[in-house]
């Protein structure tokens, strides 16, 4: 397990991290959500070694690694632009870890063919970095991270550098490799599609300070703040509630709690229909309604509505804001 | 077309006339006498002598630039202090200053009534002194071919390395110097070519002892006032032929080194 105990870091004017703790149980994987100049990397960099924090403490099982080197803490990091060696192969990438720890020839050679077979780069271990792909590159970093058997497993916006279909085969790729492997990994990035769909554990992280933490859909469904909701999904605010456009319902006649509204523009988007109205005091309000409510209320701009909470309010989230 | 060609034509004309024809004469006039008479005037003691002295000057000048160089680009891209702009205006400095005055104040400084006269052994008038001028005008060459290479591969490769155990000098020797060789190889070479060349700084400090302290370019001034000019020519060629052989070590260099970075 790593514990992260009340970290801060300035980097002069600027306040990268501020009273940080959380805890990373083992064999779990975390993202470290939040948008960029948010702290996040900051936070995996001192988890790793690479910063220093002005105060706090990093425990990583139960041995506080604070004073430690990045050599010496045992964790595997993954850098958004590969960091490979290009002037090594990739046998010579991966095997670096363990040559530096003057590991006999024959368990470098075994465990190195191993890595390169999960990570799916078998065949390739004479390249060099510049003959492989972005993706290569970045599954290539990956097995050497892995090759140390390392306590802990740090991902910095591995994907990030990624075109879009890249990046989502990694995405699973990554999830079956945690499965496989089980090594505690944390992860950051900014795409909360990518925190949600890999992670088991989401830290929301903004300016400096945690936000919340917990599993992806308690996130989604009891937020703490404004801020979680709105950068977990999209949000609509109905009056002084911030709602999850799917949350709301639309009807022709009044009904308590609902706000008159008109209708402004219907999108069809296939199963999904966005009608977008404007409410009383002309504030824009989007709602996601399903392709047969939509037909069934046969709505057309002009028509006036009443949007209100679906049935049961106390089961979505709305936040006051 | 025309415009690029005129400009082909000027460039070209413009090379021949300070360098290809002056050059090109020099072989000329060299080999005008025949073959023999080139051989015996270059195999005399003393050029002997100044052939090697030029060699061995280079080679611990080269040496001590190219350590003090790779160590210096090293503290001023990764290094994180005050007053690193001192440092980089300071490096600079051998570029600004006439090897002439760099000569003076050596003799200043190591000479007769010099503030380090009393060395155990003699610098001036003597090869530790045309070391010194030597390092003193090639010192700039490895650190400024190596600082943009070093800012260009980032500090990246080395975080990775330090993840995964290494020490701070197995990282330099695994990682950073393989990085950063084309550029160590790009100074050394123009380091060996200015250090041969070197001429003002050294001729002030040598003091020109036949036999002892005189390098090639000391010997083509010697023999030319001494109206020895096929002499002088010789030993010019043989100058020519050691920058010529440097600068094909560059050519060959340079396309790697293009397709590296």
């Amino acid at each position: 397990m790593i514990s992260v105990d009340a970290v801060t870091k300035r980097f002069g004017d600027y306040q990268a991290l501020q009273d940080v703790s959380l805890d990373v149980p083992d064999g779990s994987l975390t993202a470290l959500l939040g948008p960029s100049g948010s702290g996040k990397s900051t936070l995996l960099r001192v988890i790793a070694g690479l910063e220093a924090p002005d105060s706090g403490r990093v425990i990583i099982d139960g041995e506080d690694a604070t004073p430690l080197p990045a050599q010496r803490r045992g964790i595997g990091f993954v850098f958004q632009h590969y960091a490979a060696f290009k002037h090594m192969t990739v046998r010579e990438n991966v095997a670096f870890g363990l040559r530096i720890r003057k590991r006999p020839k024959a368990q470098i050679d075994a465990k190195v063919d191993e890595l390169l077979e999960i990570v799916g780069l078998k065949g390739h271990h004479k390249r060099y970095p510049s003959q492989l792909s972005g993706g290569q590159r970045q599954r290539m970093a990956l097995a050497r991270a892995l090759a140390i058997e390392p306590r802990v497993l740090l991902l910095d916006e591995p994907f990030g550098a990624l075109d879009a279909k890249v990046r989502a085969d990694l995405r699973a790729w990554l999830r079956r490799l945690h499965d496989e492997v089980h090594v505690t990994t944390v992860l950051v990035t900014h795409d909360q599609e990518e925190a949600m769909e890999v992670a088991d554990r989401i830290a929301v992280i903004n300016e400096g300070r945690l936000e919340q933490i917990g599993a992806p859909r308690d996130l989604y469904e009891s937020p703490a703040n404004g801020f979680v909701m709105s950068f977990l999904g999209p949000v609509a605010r109905l009056g002084e509630d911030l709602v999850r456009p799917h949350d709301l319902r639309v009807s022709t006649e009044p009904r308590a709690g609902a706000l008159e509204a008109m209708v402004e523009r219907v999108v069809y988007l296939g199963f999904e229909v966005r009608v977008e109205v404007a409410l009383a005091d002309g504030a824009p309000l989007a709602v996601q309604l399903t392709r047969d409510d939509a037909v069934a209320l046969e709505l057309a701009p002009g028509d006036i509505v009443w949007v209100g909470h679906t049935a049961a309010p106390e089961a979505i989230a709305a936040i006051t804001a | 077309m025309t415009a690029r060609r005129g400009l082909r034509v000027a460039a070209l004309g413009y090379l021949a006339l300070l360098l290809i024809i002056p050059v090109g004469l020099v072989i000329y006039r060299t080999f005008e006498p025949g073959l023999g008479e080139v051989w015996d005037s270059i195999t005399t003691p003393a050029a002997i002598s100044a052939f090697w002295l030029t060699l061995e000057i280079a080679a611990i000048a080269v040496t001590i630039n190219t350590v003090m160089g790779v160590i210096t680009a090293l503290l001023l891209v990764r290094g994180r202090f005050s007053g690193k702009w001192i440092i980089e205006a300071l490096l600079d400095l051998p570029f600004a200053v006439s090897p002439v005055v760099v000569g003076l104040s050596l003799v200043l400084v190591y000479g007769r009534g010099g503030w380090l006269a009393d060395l155990p052994f003699q610098v001036i008038f003597s090869l530790p002194g045309m070391v010194l001028a030597t390092v003193f005008v090639s010192l700039p060459f490895v650190a400024r071919e190596v600082i943009p290479v070093l800012r260009e591969v980032g500090d990246e490769q080395e975080q990775a390395a330090a993840t995964l155990g290494a020490s701070q000098w197995q990282s330099f020797w695994r990682i950073t110097l393989p990085a950063i060789r084309w550029g160590v190889a790009y100074g050394v070479i123009l380091s060996t070519a200015r250090a041969i060349g070197e001429f003002g700084a050294v001729s002030v400090v040598s003091g020109k002892v036949a036999g002892e302290t005189v390098t090639l370019t000391l010997l083509v001034e010697n023999r030319f006032q001494n109206f020895d000019l096929a002499g002088a020519y010789a030993a010019s060629a043989l100058l020519a032929l050691i920058a010529l052989a440097t600068l094909l070590v560059m050519t060959l260099l340079r396309p790697r080194r293009d397709s590296d970075a």
